[in-house]
């Protein structure tokens, strides 16, 4: 079994501390594991993407050819349209369904949203809303990650709740309670 | 002890390297090599590992500590190997005594960099082996390997990794710790490379050149497998994508260790009617597999098309060229803006290249050119302030110049990190030659781009610039915030009016380290 997930947003969205808790977990679960990341000049405020493979058996490629990913995972809804191409046909997308505006040519939202809409599987919330709603306001990352989790499949919720508090287990048991709270809101949204 | 770690491919080359008895890392920042030595600093607190102002300097540090017995690492990015060529090529003739490996980090597709120069061309150039691991496992093995060759065959090893190795995480099985090499300083006059004795230290050098070859054909990491007609040649983590295609019925050569083992390129030729070469950067494999077989033997990758000719190697072009049809469901996406990287809202060179904007509006002639750093996104939109960006330092030398040949006025704006770098030198052959520049040192007290390492210069601009010659009336400090335009606007104004060379400092705090630091 595998599982090819392509991981987006712009540069300080925080996509790594997805990564970080789903490779937590799939290490403690014995998985390989590989995952490209962005590192340098895009981190700031250009688009970020970190390609995650996770499978029972050896992986070669670091990068996920196109067609073929499972899932796209992204903080922010055209950075989820950019990688379209990776995405299997009975892939789903999981996307923030808030624009970040940080260019002077961004396409109109409601063609966004319309294109979005299109894709045969996609699960779209607007996570900030969310994570403010549930008193986590820094915790946007972490309703997503909630609302991927059914659509991993390799690694249950459970995994992926415990690798949360390993996680972030030295900032403290409040912030580990609250990633808790804003992944259960993400997976409830995610179930439907 | 062994453990199973989920590391970077540059953190598995840097515990390898401490688990291979590392004295010393010599680096300077540059994506994608800057995790490696960053590692060391966290981990090993015993080793040196203070960044350097350039890779030349770092270089010859490394040399040093490799003559007194101890085994060090150099750490760049692919554009390094230019800054230190004239130490690294020499250092193959010096030999050496502790181990060096000499990491460089190439990046093909040019994600964070101005070219996609091949390192394996400078090992060839220089007559050194080069290890390149096709995986983060080897990476951590390899490099181990590389500081017990590099001590048995007396040269430098350069460890090749290219971006998508150096930037992905994989699972790692790590080794025993070897300890540190006592000091032991060399007495060999061969370190003395005047001319009477680089001659034999250069016959020395071509006299080693069987054993690395001999190396190469020996090693696990070059490894043939399969049975089929066509062949491949996949080197370095191009042996991933090949096996990620899952073709079955083809002889393939894994390369991670050079000189090319030419008995087994022989071996495979005599049972293959052709042969792909599959390499990340420029073809130099493909070019020395044609000239080992002949111009009769049909050899393909890079140079002939069935590769691309540029850009880095991808699951999906390798397939193509291995002729496995592509499988889209999804074309491009129809809502779709690239979103190119661009300074941070509040930093401190927004305000320079909003003032720089001004004056240059007064000047219709003027013409700013830029340096290597977050600055240069002044180049693009809002403010399109940059003539030029070549390579580090080129800024100020490159405004002498054009002053030279009579623009006027030419500015140059550098960063604190590229200054001491390489714009030191450039700036006193501006002072001695009184051309007129402007050179604006655009100082946020860190190396920015590469995620805010030290800088070497921090505290020390006014007095450099004084100590190169620069009159102190024209060495000039402003604080880079809007409430300030009026002030650096002004002040732009008159040191460009100056007949001679005036620096200009603007300096506030990068606002990631600021962030940083106010946690």
């Amino acid at each position: 079994m595998k599982k090819d997930i392509i991981l987006s947003g712009v540069g300080g969205q925080g996509i790594l501390s997805i990564a970080t808790v789903i490779g937590e977990a799939a290490t403690a679960a014995g998985l390989f594991l590989k995952q490209a990341e962005v590192h340098g000049m895009s981190q700031r405020g250009g688009d970020v993407q970190s390609n995650l493979r996770l499978s029972s058996e050896v992986i070669y490629s670091d990068l996920i050819p196109c067609g073929s990913a499972d899932l796209i995972i992204s903080m922010e809804p055209m950075e989820a349209l950019r990688y379209l191409p990776y995405l299997a046909a009975d892939g789903r997308v999981v996307t923030s369904a808030k624009p970040f505006v940080n260019i002077p040519n961004y396409p109109s939202e409601e063609a966004l949203m319309a294109e979005l809409a299109s894709l045969p599987d996609v699960v779209m919330l607007d996570i900030e809303e969310a994570a403010r709603a549930c008193g986590n306001p820094k915790g946007a990352n972490m309703v997503l990650l909630g609302m991927a989790a059914p659509a991993i499949g390799i690694l249950d919720a459970d995994a992926l709740r415990a690798a949360i508090g390993r996680v972030f287990a030295r900032k403290g048991e409040a912030i580990v309670a609250a990633n808790r709270k804003a992944f259960d809101i993400g997976l409830e949204a995610g179930l439907k | 002890m062994s453990e199973k770690k989920l590391l970077l491919g540059d953190e598995a080359v840097a515990l390898g390297a401490l688990h291979a008895g590392l004295s010393g890392v010599y680096s300077y920042p540059g994506t994608p090599s800057t995790e490696v030595t960053e590692f060391i600093q966290t981990h090993a607190p015993e080793v040196r590992s203070r960044w350097c102002t350039n890779e030349k300097t770092a270089m010859e540090a490394a040399l040093g500590m490799s003559y007194a017995g101890k085994r060090s690492l150099v750490c760049m990015k692919h554009v390094g190997m230019n800054v230190c060529a004239d130490a690294f090529v020499n250092s193959a003739v010096t030999g050496v005594n502790g181990g060096i490996v000499v990491l460089a980090a190439d990046d093909p597709s040019m994600h964070s960099s101005q070219n996609e120069q091949d390192s394996r061309f400078y090992a060839q150039f220089a007559m050194v082996p080069t290890f390149e691991p096709s995986d983060q496992q080897e990476a951590y093995d390899m490099i181990r390997e590389a500081f017990a060759f590099s001590e048995q065959v007396k040269l430098p090893v350069v460890f090749r990794v290219v971006t998508r190795l150096a930037h992905s995480r994989a699972a790692v099985i790590t080794g025993e710790q070897t300890e540190q090499n006592a000091l032991n300083p060399s007495s060999d006059r061969g370190w003395v490379l005047l001319p009477a004795i680089a001659r034999r230290q250069y016959i020395k050098l071509i006299d080693k050149q069987p054993l690395l070859l001999a190396a190469s054909e020996q090693t696990p990491h070059n490894s043939l497998e399969g049975a089929g007609t066509h062949g491949v040649i996949a080197c370095g983590i191009g042996y991933n994508y090949v096996k990620e295609s899952g073709v079955q019925d083809i002889t393939l050569l894994k390369v991670s260790q050079y000189p090319l083992p030419e008995a087994q390129i022989k071996a495979m030729a005599a049972r293959c009617d052709s042969i792909l070469v599959v390499e990340d950067g420029q073809p130099v494999v493909e070019q020395g597999v044609k000239a080992l077989l002949g111009a009769g033997f049909p050899v393909e990758g890079r140079l002939t098309g069935r590769l691309p000719r540029t850009g880095e190697l991808t699951p999906d072009n390798v397939a193509a060229a291995l002729g496995v049809p592509a499988s889209r469901s999804f074309g491009n996406a129809q809502n779709l803006a690239p979103r190119p990287p661009q300074l941070c809202p509040g930093c401190g060179h927004r305000d320079v290249y909003a003032a720089l904007n001004q004056v240059a509006a007064e000047y219709p002639d003027a013409r700013i050119f830029g340096d290597i750093g977050c600055y240069t996104l002044g180049a693009l939109p809002p403010f399109s302030a940059l003539a030029s960006c070549v390579d580090m330092g080129a800024s100020i030398t490159m405004a002498k110049g054009a002053a030279d040949a009579g623009v006027f006025p030419a500015i140059a704006v550098i960063g604190d990190s590229t200054f001491t770098h390489s714009g030191m030198t450039g700036l006193l052959d501006a002072v001695n030659d009184h051309s007129r520049i402007t050179v604006i040192i655009s100082d946020n007290l860190t190396t920015a781009m590469t995620g805010g390492q030290d800088s070497a210069g921090t505290n020390k601009f006014e007095a450099i610039c004084l100590g190169l010659g620069v009159e102190p009336e024209h060495v000039r400090v402003v604080v880079p915030l809007p409430a300030n335009m009026p002030e650096i606007t002004r002040i732009i104004r008159e040191e460009i009016e100056y007949d001679g060379v005036s620096v200009i400092i603007p300096r506030r705090e990068c606002m990631q380290t600021l962030r940083r630091h106010k946690k």
